[in-house]
């Protein structure tokens, strides 16, 4: 059964220095304040993982809070780079980032791998591709590799499933009993929650009772760790039927992300001088 | 006092960018469904349907299918995008369900370099993928998009730089080495058909598969292209003038724009 407690209580309970971490939404839903609060609390060494990294991951990279990052695009959509991203690659600022990238389908397929139990699942990708050789020949634990089809003969790609230590995901509504409901753009939120150990939900309102929603993705209370109530934190992400996508933000992001004092500044400002879940 | 005539000043006055989205827009027909990216992609497939096109189903990899944005999302997972689909799904249903089994016709791909056999780079800009001069964002959805959609069209800005002999890393696989690469690998569908620029179009070589000037837009030498491009670029015998943006197309294009809060930018 799901608790339900603060944001800062269910970051300290749920995530621990050197987690490996899934913070998931695809463009909406993306748990924006959760994500403050973990380097509020000053995380080190975390392992990312996320599809799209977003500005949720750049901050939490530029703060210092991460060692390892897998992902599949790593961008700021329709704007450019993310910068902080970029620094930690190119230059190891503000610590060294080991990467391990894939594509949209092999990560989405990673997830449903981890949430059926499975240790890979099965897809047509990869094939010639540079992605493919980088991973299929990475030293300590390749997450690519050919597979023959125990039917047809045909060679098909196999990548490795996601397990998290903690999922973390956004969503419109839970109720008193934890039960979680979220609609609109659902992403692999349900995949990540499923494959993780652990999960943190935060919401954008409890009601009494969920009101059955064609479409809906429902996670059971016994399927979630903690749920916080977080009344827009999804921003500058959104919450279809609570927010809309923040656009502005995004590209004023640009700036920030670009600049290393900028960025610090934002963080004083934004994350460290402001209480969990206002951010 | 003599005015002007609007509709000739909108003949004639239109940026390369406008007509390379006008360009790459007229290739989306009527009924075709299309995966879409977001940038300059985006920007022409909701041109197409803005148009000639009503039909054009719009696929973006966030799980919109049959989206219909009355103004350009500014990212693949806009609220616009979900609130006018005809369907929501999941990301693992968009890719194994609607993209691998190859029922998508056209897959729309932006690049930040691109070769001759038009295969995409969009992870590291150097040789030294773990020193690279440049990180781009990755891979996203067109490794697979360009493998399993039944064509691609690839929509990006030409220059030196960005049209390499060879790719610094291959995210998506054009045509690979040349001939035969395709069928070897296994990718199902039939890759790259054009390369559309803010020059003019480009198609691959019926025997060879490397990419051909082929199309030119109205005031553009072939010798401007050649000079924009990093390869030795083979022109057609007798490219094709384009014609110019209608008005029409370059009123719905500015709606277009004019409703984002953003003009759509390549990333890099």
């Amino acid at each position: 059964m799901a608790e339900i407690v603060s944001l800062a209580e269910a970051v300290e309970r749920a995530i621990h220095d050197g987690d490996a971490v899934a913070m998931e939404g695809f463009t909406h839903l993306i748990p924006f304040a959760a994500g403050h609060e973990v380097i509020r609390q000053r995380r080190r060494d975390l392992t990312l993982i996320r599809m799209t990294p977003d500005l949720i991951y750049d901050q939490i990279i530029g703060a210092g809070c991460a060692r390892k990052l897998i992902f599949s695009w790593g961008g700021n959509p329709g704007v450019g780079s993310l910068h902080r991203f970029r620094d930690a690659v190119e230059h190891a600022w503000p610590v060294t980032l080991e990467i391990e990238e894939h594509s949209h389908a092999g990560m989405a397929n990673r997830y449903v791998a981890g949430a059926s139990g499975l240790p890979f699942a099965v897809l047509r990708g990869y094939n010639g591709t540079g992605l493919e050789s980088l991973n299929g020949d990475h030293e300590s634990a390749p997450t690519i590799k050919p597979i023959t089809c125990p039917f047809t003969g045909e060679t098909l790609t196999a990548v490795a499933a996601i397990r998290p230590d903690v999922a973390v995901i956004h969503a419109q509504c839970a109720d008193l009993s934890g039960n979680v409901q979220l609609w609109g753009i659902a992403g692999v939120q349900k995949e990540a929650v499923l494959a993780a150990q652990r999960s943190v939900v935060t919401v954008e309102e409890i009601v009494d009772h969920l009101d059955p929603r064609a479409g809906a993705v429902v996670l059971p209370s016994w399927t979630v760790s903690y749920v916080a109530h977080v009344a827009g934190g999804a921003h500058p992400s959104y919450a279809l039927g609570y927010s809309v996508r923040d656009n502005d933000y995004y590209v004023a992001w640009d700036a920030i992300g670009r600049d290393r004092d900028a960025f610090a500044r934002w963080l004083d400002e934004h994350v460290y001088a402001v209480p969990a879940g206002q951010s | 006092m003599k005015g002007l005539n609007p509709a000739a000043v909108s003949e004639v006055t239109y940026t390369a960018d406008e007509m390379m989205t006008v360009a790459a827009a007229r290739v989306l027909r009527e009924r075709m469904t299309c995966f879409v990216g977001i940038g300059l992609p985006s920007a022409a497939a909701n041109l197409a349907r803005a148009t000639h096109a009503p039909g054009l189903v719009l696929i973006y990899e966030s799980g919109t299918i049959g989206a219909k944005p009355a103004e350009l999302p500014l990212s693949i997972g806009d609220g616009i995008l979900a609130e006018t689909a005809d369907a929501v799904v999941s990301v693992p249903e968009i890719f194994n369900y609607w993209l691998q089994p190859g029922r998508i016709d056209i897959g729309f791909l932006g690049a930040a370099q691109i070769d001759k056999f038009g295969n995409i780079n969009t992870t590291v800009i150097g040789a030294d993928y773990e020193h690279p001069r440049v990180r781009l964002p990755g891979a996203g959805g067109a490794p697979e998009i360009a493998a399993s959609c039944r064509e691609v069209i690839v929509v990006v800005r030409q220059s030196s730089r960005s049209f390499v002999e060879r790719v610094d890393f291959v995210t998506s696989v054009g045509y690979g080495s040349g001939p035969g690469d395709r069928e070897r690998l296994g990718l199902t569908g039939a890759g790259p058909k054009k390369i559309i620029t803010d020059l003019g179009v480009l198609e691959p070589d019926p025997a060879t598969l490397q990419f051909t000037l082929t199309g030119l837009f109205p005031g553009v030498s072939a010798a401007a292209a050649k000079e924009r491009t990093g390869w030795d670029l083979a022109v057609a015998p007798d490219p094709e003038i384009i014609a110019g943006p209608s008005p029409a197309e370059l009123a719905a294009l500015r709606n277009l724009q004019g409703g984002t809060a953003h003009p759509p930018k390549e990333h890099h």
